[in-house]
Order: structure tokens, then C-alpha cells, then sequence
């Protein structure tokens, strides 16, 4: 019989490693919309308009801070994966993870701020 | 994932990095001043700079993002094979036309 542990998903690094994996799936998702949404503007300045009024809803504002939220974490996320991949182990993994999420916070509650 | 993919993937990752953030600041630059066709254009259109910067953002974006997807579904939803192939080049060359196509409506004049 194969015993099955979980106690590895209350790690700090699977639980980083999954937040990467995670925003970058949520980003190849949003990409394809935000190239046709940016695309808009083949059909002229008013269309592209149009639709960045549409974008100042309040409930549109909060995705974009989840938006910008993930792609701050992703990067960061990757950097660090960068960072164990090519320079000499570290042992502050867990600040190096914990680090980059608290600034991908602040990012989105920076640009939350400006919106709204 | 073979080497060249690996490879591959953190090049792009590398070469992303500092597009993102510059990125993250544009976006942040413009959301304060509110956002309008006319500031974007303003800024994009006729310049080959932000042409150059936004087409190789497209390009490292859609092979990042393909080869991640690649990983993802061979791991997660256990496709192998062709089909894998299949998905990785059909969604990196939908990320490179329609973000080209995207570059291309707000470059050009």
C-alpha cells in the first residue's frame, strides 16, 4: 500500500513554488484578452476609448489589481527560482519567497490606491 | 521538458524581468494621470522605441508562456507527446499574433 503525505503543502517553498505556477497559468489566461482589448485600437482612438471607460468600473479596478498583483508575484517568484538555479544556495529561502510576496502586495495595494 | 526548452524558458525569463518592471512603472505612470487612448497613442504611435520594447516583450511573453504551459500540462493533466507539441506551438504562436497585432494598432501611425 503507497502511503500518501501531504505535510509538504504546508512547506513555505511548495507553497511558493505553487503561487508561481498558479499566476502563471492566471496570466497565460488573461494575455490573449488584454492583447485583443489593446488590440482595439486598429479600429481607432475612440474604440480603444470605449473600452478604457468601460475599465473604470470599480469591480473592473479590482481585477486589475489582482492583475497586477499576479504579475509582480510572478516575476518576483521567478527571480527567486532564478536566484536558487544559478548562484550558491542560500538558506533565507523562506524570506527570499516570503519577501516577494509581501512586495507583490504592496504593488497591487499601490496601484489600488492610484485607481480608485 | 527538453534542455533547449529549459533554456528556453529562463532566457526569456531573464529577458522579461526588467521588462515587467518597466512595465509595472508604465502602468502605474499612467493609471495616476487616468488612462485614455490618447495619452497611449500619444506616447506609442510612430515610435520605434516602445515598438522595439512591446514586440520583444510579445515574443519572450508567448515562448515563456507556451513552454510554461507545456510544463503545466504534461504535469498536471498528463498529456505527452504530439499532443503536447500540439498545444505549446498552437498557444505561442496565438500569443505572438495577437500581441503583435496589438503592438502593430498602437505603433503604427
Amino acid at each position: 500500500m503507497t502511503m500518501h503525505t501531504t505535510t509538504h503543502r504546508r512547506n513555505a517553498l511548495w507553497i511558493a513554488a505553487l503561487v508561481h505556477r498558479l499566476s502563471g497559468l492566471a496570466l497565460a489566461c488573461f494575455l490573449p484578452l488584454h492583447f485583443l482589448a489593446i488590440g482595439l485600437a486598429i479600429d481607432g482612438e475612440a474604440r480603444l476609448d470605449g473600452f478604457l471607460k468601460w475599465t473604470t468600473n470599480p469591480a473592473v479596478k479590482l481585477v486589475e489589481t489582482v492583475l497586477v498583483f499576479l504579475l509582480a508575484v510572478h516575476m518576483l517568484g521567478g527571480l527567486r527560482v532564478l536566484v536558487i538555479e544559478n548562484l550558491p544556495w542560500r538558506p533565507a529561502q523562506k524570506e527570499l519567497a516570503t519577501v516577494a510576496l509581501i512586495a507583490a502586495g504592496l504593488a497591487a495595494i499601490l496601484f489600488l490606491a492610484r485607481a480608485m | 521538458m527538453t534542455i533547449r526548452l529549459y533554456i528556453l524558458q529562463r532566457a526569456t525569463a531573464v529577458i522579461m524581468a526588467p521588462l515587467v518592471l518597466a512595465h509595472l512603472f508604465v502602468i502605474f505612470y499612467a493609471t495616476n494621470r487616468g488612462l485614455s487612448a490618447a495619452d497611449i497613442l500619444g506616447r506609442t504611435r510612430g515610435s520605434i522605441g516602445w515598438g522595439a520594447f512591446y514586440a520583444l516583450f510579445v515574443l519572450a511573453a508567448a515562448t515563456h508562456g507556451s513552454i510554461g504551459l507545456r510544463v503545466i500540462a504534461a504535469e498536471w493533466a498528463g498529456l505527452r507527446g504530439r499532443r503536447l507539441d500540439i498545444l505549446m506551438w498552437g498557444f505561442g504562436a496565438l500569443l505572438a499574433v495577437l500581441g503583435l497585432r496589438a503592438v502593430a494598432a498602437v505603433v503604427l501611425p
